[in-house]
């Protein structure tokens, strides 16, 4: 394993403080905190060699243009993809990844009638698009619920997945609830000649992925929640797949021949990224996959689901605490979603955060989600590597000192003693 | 002071608890005239307004829906603030109020009264929203009736 407290050191931020207190960053679901080797990364492309990629024909232009490329065969590699960095494309981030696939193969391959199946956990990013595109081309929407205890109905995905189905799009691991059974789906989706698009944004910063393994046909993930900065994230995709779609965007970049009426377009992955790409922070995605390598993921892992089990374990013991989704850590990543009795998460999280607590508080971009576990909103913890057992510890008093502040009887039998 | 961090006094005055504890005028009226609903999509809140105007006298007000302590409270002393009260008065209040929460520096026009104890909450800009939102409802009530 590695020791935590030297990783700490390679978070500047992790040293300051919040309103005098130690910060306890714990809303790593959201985005993460980058370490110095990233954020050096950065300045060291700025300072030596920044330049565009791909057109000059000078030095600047070929040592961004090789970090660029490298940073992309690092991705491949960290993914372990099949056939390399050809089915690496660098887009913003997650969502427009997921953009990507709905827009692309969508316009070219969807029909009215057709079907799409999503769950009901689904991130906004993973809904929305969906909902823009079966719009466009009368194709159906259809959603896997999930079972008491939070887990996707298997049942129900075996079920809605037939001859109708061309795209099953499924969150691997939530950001509110556990981990997702998508290699399974994918075997389900590809015995009815659909394609299976998953979204990674908390599994690939979190746990060991082999996109071949899995069998989907498309990936999507974020670099800024992998220790990476905002700005740049993945689409993972089969290439015959990428090859039949028309590009999403056009501009330079992703041609190959132009001319007044019609043009050809680049090879892959460059045939989807079209005009000057976020380089500098491509470039430092690479440095954050170099980051985590070092660590290791199966340690990024283990150590991320002994942080889950401690604080369920921790929480649990709190009478008024609910805690949501499958409560075996084995099951779900750094990520525990709670309420607190009544207390609306917006003040817990500001009670916390005058703690210097960071906690994510709301909807979490699934707002069907919240509807169907029947609540307006939830607390949310979210673990990273360099999370400690003492920084639950301070949660867990944090929580309680706010239960004790909002519950009127405690607070009533606080002023009569 | 319950807390041990005086920010969090400043916020959560006890008045202001007192109403998220204890809610006035918290349901639905039997003869509303209008009625008007409000969502914060940041945080989920959800709040309903509902009112019984008698010529132009708010003769009774209601609130319901969930959310924070703030946006509670707000609901529950903005209907304790207008209830009796001329239309014309309850939008007034309503403009004080909103000035209040964007420009603390601003003296209120008019004595606020108990709802001076939200003047704490400018001074966190993610929770004026919670604040202000039973307020944006009710407008939203009065103005669809008129
Ligand atoms: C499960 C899941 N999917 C998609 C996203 C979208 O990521 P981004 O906002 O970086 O595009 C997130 C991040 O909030 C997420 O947690």
């Amino acid at each position: 394993m590695f020791d935590v407290d030297t990783l700490r050191k390679d978070f500047p931020i992790l040293s300051r403080q919040v309103h005098g207190q130690p910060l306890v960053y714990l809303d790593n679901a959201a985005t993460t905190q980058k370490p110095r080797q990233v954020i050096d990364s950065l300045v060291h492309y700025y300072e030596n060699y920044n330049a565009n990629i791909h057109r000059g024909l000078h030095k600047l232009a070929e040592e961004a243009t090789e970090a660029y490329e490298g940073s992309r065969a690092k991705v491949a590699r960290f993914i372990k993809s099949p056939e390399g960095a050809r089915s690496v494309i660098f887009t913003r981030n997650c969502t427009e990844s997921l953009n990507l696939v709905a827009n692309a193969w969508g316009r070219k391959f969807l029909n009215a009638g057709d079907e799409i199946v999503l769950s009901v956990l689904e991130h906004h990013s993973n809904l929305v698009p969906w909902q823009l595109i079966a719009k466009e081309k009368g194709a159906v929407l259809k959603f896997v619920d999930i079972d008491g205890e939070g887990r996707l109905r298997v049942d129900q995905l075996e079920q809605l997945i037939g001859p109708r189905t061309k795209i099953v799009s499924l969150v691997h691991a939530s950001n509110v609830l556990g981990i997702n059974p998508v290699r399974y789906a994918a075997e389900l989706a590809h015995r009815q000649g659909a394609i299976m698009v998953v979204d990674g944004a908390q599994s690939v910063p979190n746990m060991p992925v082999d996109v071949g393994d899995l069998g989907c046909d498309f990936l999507a993930f974020s670099g800024h929640k992998m220790a990476g900065p905002t700005g740049i994230g993945v689409l993972w995709g089969k290439p015959d797949i990428l090859e039949a779609m028309d590009p999403f965007l056009g501009g330079g970049e992703m041609i190959s021949r132009v001319l007044l009426e019609e043009s050809t377009w680049n090879e892959l992955p460059w045939k989807y990224e079209a005009g000057t790409p976020n380089i500098a922070d491509g470039i430092a995605l690479g440095a954050a996959v170099d980051y985590l390598e070092g660590i290791g993921m199966e340690n990024v892992r283990a150590h991320e689901k002994s942080l889950a089990a401690y604080a369920i374990d921790r929480m649990s013991a709190l009478p008024e605490v609910t805690i949501y989704g499958p409560k075996d850590p084995e099951e779900r990543v750094g990520v525990v979603a709670f309420n607190y009795g009544d207390i609306h998460p917006h003040d817990l999280s500001q009670v916390l955060d005058q703690r210097g607590i960071a906690i994510r508080a709301g909807h979490h971009c699934a707002q069907p989600l919240m509807r169907r576990l029947d609540c307006v909103a939830t607390a949310r913890a979210s673990f990273y590597v360099y999370n400690t057992f003492a920084e639950i510890d301070k949660l867990v008093e944090a929580l309680e000192g706010a239960g004790r502040f909002f519950d009127p009887d405690a607070a009533a039998a606080a002023r009569m003693s | 002071m319950q807390f041990a961090e005086p920010e969090l006094d400043e916020l959560y005055r006890e008045l202001i608890l007192d109403h998220y504890r204890h809610p006035r005028n918290k349901g639905t009226l039997d003869n509303a005239t209008s009625k008007a609903e409000g969502f914060n999509p940041l945080c989920g809140d959800e709040i309903n307004v509902e009112v019984e105007l008698e010529g132009d006298i708010i003769k009774d007000v209601a609130f319901s829906g969930r959310g924070c302590s703030i946006s509670q409270a707000s609901g529950s002393m903005m209907t304790a603030a207008i209830k009796g009260r001329k239309v014309a008065d309850a939008i007034a209040l309503l403009g004080d109020f909103k000035r209040m929460m964007t420009d603390p520096e601003v003296e209120p026009g008019e004595d606020l009264g108990d709802l001076e104890a939200f003047q704490g909450v400018a001074k966190f800009p993610v929770r004026v929203k919670c604040a202000t939102l039973a307020w944006h409802v009710l407008e939203d009530g009065l103005e669809s009736k008129s």
